[in-house]
């Protein structure tokens, strides 16, 4: 391994689009919204295995109470975000267009906190680790990981850096900038629990360096914090998209490459997004589990773009009329940031864990992109970071090809949308690409099943 | 909620660069040129310039109706072809054969390999390859410049062109400013790098083709005891390694894709301008390279982040 030292300036990274940052929240208090009447809560909030309901028809729940768990490793346990009555548990259509259940309570306004909250105590990495899973935190970033699984680092791996992700590179979204801004104090706390318990020597704070506001407050909390041996730096980072994107973060902060279908604890990384960070030195403080959110709301249709703190489960309809309700009539709505966010079919959906934006759109933005032919400007080529060919990806994909798909590593596409959007001809390079990926997954899975049906 | 929202796959913005708004930048590129070759060949170059470009746009529209498909002239792509293979013609070439080389361009070259991203050879070069082959004296009658110097005269109408002209009839300041013999758009040196420039600063091209190239030809010359200097500005290597060889269709999108392509170019071109009766090596050797390219491809395809060789025995 390397000798720990900090980097002056960000290691080069490849590629990348100077996407427009419409961080119009940017500056702008959070505001806290009311409880809501009505909350609904999906069994899976995360990467990994459904939850299985605790609670039934017609109990009464406390804020906090957990009303939903699984016993496998990768999963996170769901708790109650309002207090109130059980009113029903229904299939609900994810965004993803998966039907699952969901529990909904009726909320009696008084969000009285359950018995079960208290501060845990924590002596071990073990204990660290079942609170951490016990809060049901999940990567709130929006990749919706179980937070537990990711501290829960293989005996084989050795981890040597902490990277607190606060690049926030996607446009409009701000909710990670406010949370640096407003509880510094805690994303400072909860480094230095993590790194103590985890015995990392290196903690880098990557932020892009269009939050000059926010690097500021963050190196004065680091220089005024219990780092004797000093191991916490802040790194700004170019704003250029995707800057957060794990690969990314992790070349741009240490210079290393996570192998291909690795993970960053290959890289001897680990990479924590801010608000989960706080959200550690907060619930081991209080023991209050994740049961609301910071997120962004924002677009072209949104009357009074903000950043608000949610109970999760809210209905996106009534954190978008908190806000002042739409402006003109929205034609696109969209979880998450413009470009990886997930558009949905309505707005009858409710906010999830790892939700860090609503974003909707009038009708200018959301006019969708008529493709022509491609004209080979190589553009993608260039906007691409992980050095990939997304136009050969593109027709590989097209002409379903498996064998050109693992040549050119389809595998490594992270989704991140630079080369779509780049892309003078307008070609959904993206849409053709993730669909070559799931075809090759596919073939793999057919593959699997064929040399085991010929062993029996 | 009663409207419809859109449901589609992210991202869900676009930049605002488009393919017309590229080809348009291609076109304010080649301005200088095309009023330098007004100004030098006089007002006839302008004529063969509005032929070129109306055919090429007259007959992309007609293919693509022929061939039952949406309509592409919005691209403006026929308008670079037309504006190319004029400015790659003598000025007083009959029109009727420009015509016939446009036909070539758009129809045979262009559209019946499925249209513009299509083709593997670059259509205005193909073109005028074909002329050069079929019509050869009206191909290389070159009308005497504006201002060409005397020396350079075969006889009261025409000039030898700087490649064919004994040592020293021509100075560099005739090569930059166009006082010499060829076709309309290749003589005058200053407009085309003044556009070349252009297309760079706009990042419509990459600079690493037409530098390598040029470096190339540089090196060449001066291994062949020639004058690279000379050997740059003229017959059409300008033209060739800033608009011709940078043909967004027929060059590597791989950046070590294009060294390899500009090195090929460089070399060809010298190569044949050495050892060919036809002091003309710019168009043959961009277009041998431009067969090249799927497999310059092929060699260069970047190591993606993270890329881990195989080990030895591991099944893939
Ligand atoms: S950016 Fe679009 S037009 Fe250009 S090479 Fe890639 S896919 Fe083709
Ligand atoms: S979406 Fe995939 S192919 Fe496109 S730029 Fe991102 S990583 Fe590259």
């Amino acid at each position: 391994m390397d000798q720990l030292s900090f980097p002056k300036r960000p290691y080069p990274t490849r590629g990348g689009v100077h996407a427009p940052h419409n961080k119009n929240t940017a500056h702008k208090e959070s505001l806290e919204m009311p409880v809501p009447k009505m909350v609904a809560l999906p069994m899976s909030q995360h990467i990994g295995a459904p939850c299985v309901p605790l609670v039934k028809v017609g109990d009464n729940v406390d804020v906090g109470q957990c009303i939903a768990r699984s016993e496998a490793f990768v999963s996170a346990p769901i708790h109650a975000s309002v207090s109130g009555k059980v009113k029903k548990i229904d299939k609900i259509t994810m965004p993803d267009g998966n039907r699952l259940d969901a529990i909904f309570i009726e909320s009696d306004g008084e969000q009285r906190i359950s018995p079960e909250v208290k501060p845990p105590e924590v002596n071990s990495i073990s204990d660290l680790l079942t609170a951490v899973r016990e809060s049901g935190l999940v990567g709130l970033g929006g990749a919706g990981f179980p937070t537990a699984v990711k501290l829960n680092i293989p005996a084989d791996k050795h981890v040597d850096t902490m990277i607190v992700n606060v690049a926030e590179c996607e446009p409009y979204i701000t909710s990670d900038h406010r949370e640096a801004l407003e509880n510094g104090w805690d994303i400072i706390s909860g480094i230095i629990t993590v790194k103590e318990f985890l015995d990392i020597h290196r903690v880098i704070v990557g932020i892009e360096n269009n939050k000059p506001d926010a690097i500021k407050a963050l190196r004065e909390i680091v220089d005024n914090s219990l780092d004797p041996e000093d191991e916490i730096r802040v790194l700004p980072l170019k704003a250029t998209y995707p800057q957060g994107a794990e690969k990314i973060l992790i070349k741009a902060c240490t210079g290393r490459e996570v192998p291909m279908g690795g993970l960053p604890s290959d890289a001897g990384c680990l990479v924590m997004n801010v608000g989960s960070i706080a959200f550690i030195a907060r619930y081991l403080k209080t023991g209050m589990p994740l049961v609301s959110r910071r997120l962004t709301v924002d677009g072209s249709a949104i009357k009074n773009p903000s950043n608000v703190i949610v109970p999760i489960g809210t209905p996106i309809k009534d954190v978008i009329e908190f806000v002042g309700g739409y402006k003109e009539e929205p034609k696109k709505i969209l979880m998450g940031g413009p470009m990886m966010g997930i558009s949905l079919p309505n707005d009858e959906l409710y906010i999830l864990k790892q939700n860090n934006a609503i974003l909707a759109f009038g009708e200018k933005e959301a006019r969708l992109a008529e493709p022509s032919a491609c004209i080979r400007c190589g553009k993608c080529v260039s906007a691409c970071p992980m050095r990939l060919l997304p136009l050969e990806l593109c027709n590989a994909a097209e002409r379903k090809d498996d064998e050109a798909l693992g040549r050119l590593n389809a595998m490594n596409c992270m989704e991140c949308g630079c080369c779509s959007f780049t892309c003078p001809a307008k070609r959904h390079l993206v849409q053709s690409i993730r669909m070559g990926k799931a075809y090759l997954n596919q073939k793999k899975r057919e593959q699997i099943a064929q040399s085991k049906g010929g062993k029996n | 909620m009663d409207n419809k929202l859109y449901v589609s796959s992210s991202p869900h913005i676009r930049s605002g660069n488009t393919t017309r708004r590229i080809m348009l930048d291609v076109i304010i590129a080649l301005l200088p040129t095309s009023v330098a070759a007004c100004v030098i060949f006089g007002f006839r170059s302008a004529v063969l310039i509005a032929v070129c470009v109306a055919t090429c746009v007259l007959l992309e529209f007609i293919s693509r109706k022929i061939m039952k498909r949406e309509s592409t002239i919005g691209d403006l792509s026929a308008v670079v072809t037309g504006l190319l293979l004029a400015l790659n013609l003598p000025v007083d070439v009959n029109p009727l054969i420009a015509m016939f080389g446009c036909l070539i361009a758009i129809v045979v070259v262009k559209q019946m390999f499925g249209g513009i991203g299509m083709n593997f050879v670059n259509p205005a070069l193909a073109a005028r390859i074909v002329l050069l082959v079929s019509f050869p004296s009206a191909m290389m009658h070159w009308v005497t410049a504006w201002g060409a110097p005397e020396a350079a005269k075969i006889d009261a109408t025409t000039s030898a062109t700087p490649l064919a002209a004994e040592a020293g009839t021509y100075s560099y300041i005739d090569l930059l400013i166009g006082r010499c013999g060829g076709s309309i758009g290749e003589v005058c040196a200053a407009a085309l790098i003044l556009g070349g420039i252009y297309l760079v600063i706009r990042r419509v091209i990459s600079p690493i083709i037409p530098c390598v190239y040029l470096a190339t030809a540089a090196l060449m010359s001066f291994a062949f005891g020639l004058d690279p200097l000379y050997q740059l500005l003229s017959g059409g290597l300008l033209l060739g390694a800033i608009f011709m060889a940078t043909d967004y269709t027929t060059s590597p999108v791989t950046n070590w894709g294009k060294v390899i392509y500009a090195v090929g170019c460089g070399l060809f071109t010298m190569l044949l301008r050495t050892y060919s009766n036809m002091p003309e090596g710019v168009s043959f050797s961009i277009l041998l390279m431009n067969i090249l390219v799927p497999l310059i491809e092929r060699m260069t395809v970047p190591r993606t982040l993270g890329y881990v060789k195989k080990a030895k025995g591991e099944k893939k």
